[in-house]
């Protein structure tokens, strides 16, 4: 690469400054606000201020709906990565093999990308609506009854299958291109070699979309943690019972709705923490097994 | 040079202002679709109807959006002269001194004239203080009442003219209607929170808090879980699990009324505000109107339903001359015409006593027969210290645990009495939360 050198002093840092005014506006500065709003209590109004040092952050340990919006999160997180990285894997290999058609089935794939989750979230809504859903009608002719607004388990299904649904389009692209990234002697040669297709997978093809697969698992836990807001917005709220109050929903809640701004501050520097955590390990000690 | 085409542009807006020499003034507000339209109707007669003042509505969305972009916005120190804020918020609004303008206390520094006697006793009791004095101006108030199908009673064998009066009857109409095979399930309700917990505490004159219901100051702790409402949740739970009854969701209940609008619930329990968008929706059958359902057994049952919808509140920090057009604004907002022309149009209660007498004097109750329950069920008996209303902080947060306990109970993960004594421990955290919040 060629490297360029500036005469001027200045300009660099004026072809950087807008980019910095955008980190410092949009992130920094926010940032900073969550942190102190995090050591204070104060009333909606902001009338009356008071420093109550880490008391917001104690309180959150103390409240077992804080901890089961933990555990809540994982769970969420987990299933949602699994399942949209699963599902896209399968449908990129389908894909690949097919090659004639690729470009009609890549289209028809990529769809669900475009549309906004607040939109993915009120059609899946409509699907599994329990009076006027098409899916609980088809489950009652199997015989299952389903209700995810009083039961746990059919709110998360339901949350898991909107977002996974949503994220798959984007996973998919990146394996297809994975894919066709794979050369396709090394394949032949193994065929040739009398592996079959199970084996050529998982000993060259899997192997070979690690750096794809790594990448898409960061992206996927972000994703299933921060921006299936709309999608929990428009299904479940957070319910039954919290059974679906994943930690970014609780923050918007208790802030925006509940006017608790110390404790909804307190849940997003924790949150920050747990990102930034996240995204050490990850690029620590879980990068240095992916083979590029 | 930007300072000149600033300073030219405020000299342009206020050349602007002097020219047309109307005072605006900001209302932010939550009425969306036709309630919305009718609204910018009412203040186009009140611009109309003299030329100092002009008041500018605006959307803002929802409820607890509107109530937070003003907030927001006082922080910010671009306030609305106005804001419409649910009954909910009365808490929030009311411990914020400093940031509101009392509404008896605009009334009498402006000079307009202003009679507290001439609301509603159940309307105005929400949003007094200890004094009795009003903080502010009812605009929408609702209270649920009973809508049923008469179509389905017909076809069980009961009488379509007579709803269900207390909760025995309910269940024994249920039991019918599904045992005929006239429906598959008996009743739904919006609002657990709203109709099952505060509108049946107050309906059978039982405590929601101490200190009056949160009216006499901050220190209120709630009390919400007593032998009557863990009765009724308990029997909720039974009915559920019979298919009595079927559980429509959180907050406002989505799916309550389209499995009353399916013909697949004989009744639904739901605001008197939403008459218009049931009738709309009820085309295939014919629609019955009743009171809340109350049990006998209770001493001081039934009392007098409680108010929910929204109110008008003052911001503090405007220039003086909104103020003056904000208390004619209000003058103009409670008149019998424009209140009695509201209230018909929406399904609101008529705010004095004034419009409901006009109401009557037009016919407008006896040619829309169910319109007059709601207020027959609020002005049932003059409201106790346990039934005019509540007013708790945070409550916003804590209708949601409402909602939360009410689930857990129906999974059975708790009994009704456990699920209760959660609503009140976890409650009395965000009550003392927003205590301290204020000290």
């Amino acid at each position: 690469m060629k490297r360029t050198i500036f005469n001027n002093q200045l300009l660099p840092w004026l072809l950087l400054a807008p980019q910095l005014a955008i980190t410092f506006i949009f992130f920094l500065w926010p940032a900073g606000q969550a942190i102190k709003q995090s050591f204070l209590r104060e009333d909606a109004f902001g009338i009356n201020t008071s420093f109550v040092g880490l008391d917001n952050f104690t309180a959150l340990l103390d409240s077992p709906e804080y901890l089961n919006s933990l555990q809540v999160t994982a769970v969420f997180a987990v299933l949602v990565t699994a399942l949209s990285m699963g599902l896209s894997l399968l449908l990129a290999i389908a894909v690949d093999r097919m090659i004639r058609s690729t470009r009609v089935y890549t289209t028809l794939l990529v769809w669900p990308y475009a549309v906004a989750p607040a939109v993915a979230g009120i059609l899946w809504w409509f699907i599994f609506n329990p009076t006027i859903g098409i899916m609980p009608y088809l489950l009652d002719v199997i015989g299952y009854d389903w209700d995810h607004i009083s039961s746990k388990t059919d709110a998360m299904i339901l949350v898991v299958i909107a977002s996974a649904w949503k994220q798959i389009s984007y996973n998919f692209l990146f394996f297809v291109a994975g894919l066709q990234a794979i050369p396709a002697s090394m394949r032949e040669a193994a065929a040739i070699d009398g592996a079959g297709p199970v084996r050529r997978f998982f000993d060259i093809t899997l192997p070979l979309l690690s750096p794809t697969t790594f990448f898409l698992l960061v992206v996927n836990i972000v994703y299933a943690m921060f921006d299936t807001f709309g999608v929990i917005d428009a299904t479940t709220e957070g319910g039954p019972a919290q059974a679906t109050n994943i930690m970014v929903y609780k923050v918007y809640f208790d802030g925006f709705v509940g006017q608790n701004i110390g404790s909804s501050a307190a849940q997003s520097v924790v949150l920050m923490l747990l990102v930034i955590t996240l995204t050490v390990i990850q690029f620590r000690w879980v990068e240095k097994k992916v083979e590029y | 040079m930007s300072r000149i085409l600033t300073a030219s542009a405020l000299a342009l807006i206020a050349s602007l202002s002097a020219a047309n020499a109307k005072t605006d003034i900001q209302w932010w507000h939550a009425m969306g679709g036709e309630l919305g339209a009718k609204l910018e109707e009412i203040v186009k007669g009140f611009n109309e109807s003299q030329d100092e003042y002009n008041v500018i509505p605006s959307y803002k969305g929802t409820y607890p959006e509107t109530m937070t972009a003003a907030i927001a916005a006082f922080r910010a120190k671009q306030q609305p002269a106005i804001v419409q804020v649910f009954e909910v918020g009365t808490g929030t609004m009311m411990a914020a001194e400093g940031a509101i303008v009392p509404v008896h206390q605009l009334m009498q520094d402006q000079g307009v004239p202003f009679d507290q006697d001439a609301f509603l006793p159940a309307v105005v009791g929400y949003y007094t203080d200890t004094d009795g004095n009003m903080l502010s101006m009812p605009f929408n108030s609702s209270t649920p009442i009973l809508y049923y199908n008469k179509d389905i009673f017909e076809k069980a064998g009961l009488d379509p003219d007579t709803p269900p009066k207390t909760w025995g009857e309910m269940e024994e109409f249920s039991r019918k209607i599904i045992d005929s095979g006239a429906a598959s399930c008996g009743f739904t309700t919006g609002w657990i929170s709203w109709i099952q917990t505060e509108n049946f505490s107050a309906w059978h004159n039982q405590p929601i808090g101490t200190e009056q219901n949160g009216f006499g100051g901050l220190d209120a702790k709630l009390t919400v879980n007593g032998p009557v409402q863990a009765k009724h949740w308990a029997n909720l739970k039974k009915w559920a699990d019979e298919g009595i009854f079927k559980y429509g969701g959180p907050v406002g209940g989505d799916n309550a009324p389209p499995m009353f609008y399916s013909q697949d619930c004989a009744m639904i329990m739901n605001s008197s505000a939403s008459r218009a968008g049931v009738i709309a929706n009820a085309t295939d059958f014919e629609l019955g109107y009743g009171m809340l359902p109350y049990y006998d057994d209770v001493e001081g049952a039934p009392q007098n339903s409680i108010i929910g919808g929204a109110t008008l509140w003052v911001l503090s920090g405007r220039p003086d001359e909104e103020y003056a057009g904000a208390a004619r604004f209000f003058e103009y907002l409670s008149s019998p015409e424009v209140q009695a022309d509201w209230h018909q149009f929406s399904g609101y209660l008529p705010i004095t006593q004034a419009a409901y007498d006009l109401g009557k004097e037009q016919n407008y109750y006896d040619q829309n027969p169910g319109s007059e329950v709601a207020l027959q069920q609020i002005t049932l008996n003059a409201p106790t210290e346990n039934s005019k209303g509540l007013r708790f902080g945070n409550y916003v947060q804590i209708r949601g645990i409402i909602d939360e306990e009410f689930e857990q109970m129906l999974s059975g993960s708790k009994d009704a009495q456990e699920a209760l004594d959660s609503v009140v421990e976890r409650g009395n955290k965000l009550i003392a939360e927003f205590k301290a919040q204020h000290q």
